[in-house]
């Protein structure tokens, strides 16, 4: 453990909510929402790392390996949605997907 | 004392980046600085003993995920910031506000701890992480397999092209 293991938790927060706030800014584009969730997810991923290396254990390091895999899973179901979308309507804003609301 | 200050450096790098990527008005200018953000997050889960999770961070974050969005975006030709798919400064404010907010709790929350460094723990050989992820967990090693099937599965239905219902 290099350096304090609250260092880590404020990297992993600052990175966490600077996603959440993209997350909010760009509600209009469903590409950058995506990317946003990535910056989220990662942060998440420091954090368990962070955690494995503090206490010597590596199941933080195996749960960072299983929220890679459910990003990959994640991002090509999405991204393949998203293809399906503008392949629908020709855009990918949001505020075009609305005829749910009745 | 040197890694200290890596660390520190990349720490910056990495949360400059970010901000940048979301900022970024240009969705291809975006990925890059995310491209850049990965791999210094990268170097620091290599710096925090963790080889196996940086290496997967290189090849499947910064090699694969990104360049599938990249592929997206020049697919469908998303590049056109001018076609005002941006925010306006209006729609930042509730962003900015919720974000500061939660950033300087969680500042406040950890800063009243006293952070000291910790003892140094037994360094984690990869065999040591392979044998806990396969013995003890290889259930969810087949799960995730079998999650990522399924993800396959339905991008390849999402991405066939059926005559006639698009048409409309």
């Amino acid at each position: 453990m290099i350096v304090p293991l609250e260092h880590i938790l404020i990297l992993a927060g600052l990175l966490f909510f600077i996603g959440m706030g993209g997350l909010l800014a760009w509600r209009a584009n469903l590409i950058m929402m995506l990317v946003c969730i990535e910056v989220m997810l990662n942060a998440v991923m420091l954090v368990f790392v962070a955690g494995s290396a503090r206490w010597g254990n590596p199941d933080g390091q195996m749960f960072s390996l299983f929220i890679m895999a459910l990003t990959s899973a994640e991002v090509s179901l999405a991204l393949a949605m998203v293809v399906y979308l503008h392949r629908r309507r020709k855009t990918v804003d949001t505020d075009m997907f609305s005829e749910m609301r009745g | 004392m040197i890694e200290q200050t890596i660390f520190y450096i990349l720490a910056a790098v990495a949360v400059i980046g970010t901000i940048l990527a979301i900022t970024e008005k240009h969705p291809v200018h975006a990925i890059l600085f995310l491209v850049t953000s990965l791999f210094s997050m990268a170097v620091i889960f290599y710096l925090l003993a963790a080889p196996l999770v940086a290496a997967f961070e290189v090849i499947l974050y910064a090699g694969a995920i990104m360049v599938l969005f990249l592929f997206v975006i020049m697919m469908l030709d998303l590049g056109h910031p001018e076609k005002g798919m941006s925010p306006q400064w209006r729609e930042w404010l509730p962003a900015l506000l919720l974000s500061g907010v939660s950033i300087a709790s969680l500042v406040t929350v950890i800063a009243s701890r006293h952070a000291t460094v910790a003892a140094y723990p037994a360094a984690l050989p990869i065999r040591e992480v392979a044998r806990r992820l396969f013995q003890e967990h290889g259930l969810a090693v087949e799960l995730v397999s079998l999650q990522l099937l399924f993800a396959l599965v339905g991008a390849l239905y999402l991405g066939k092209q059926s005559k006639g219902r698009d048409a409309q």
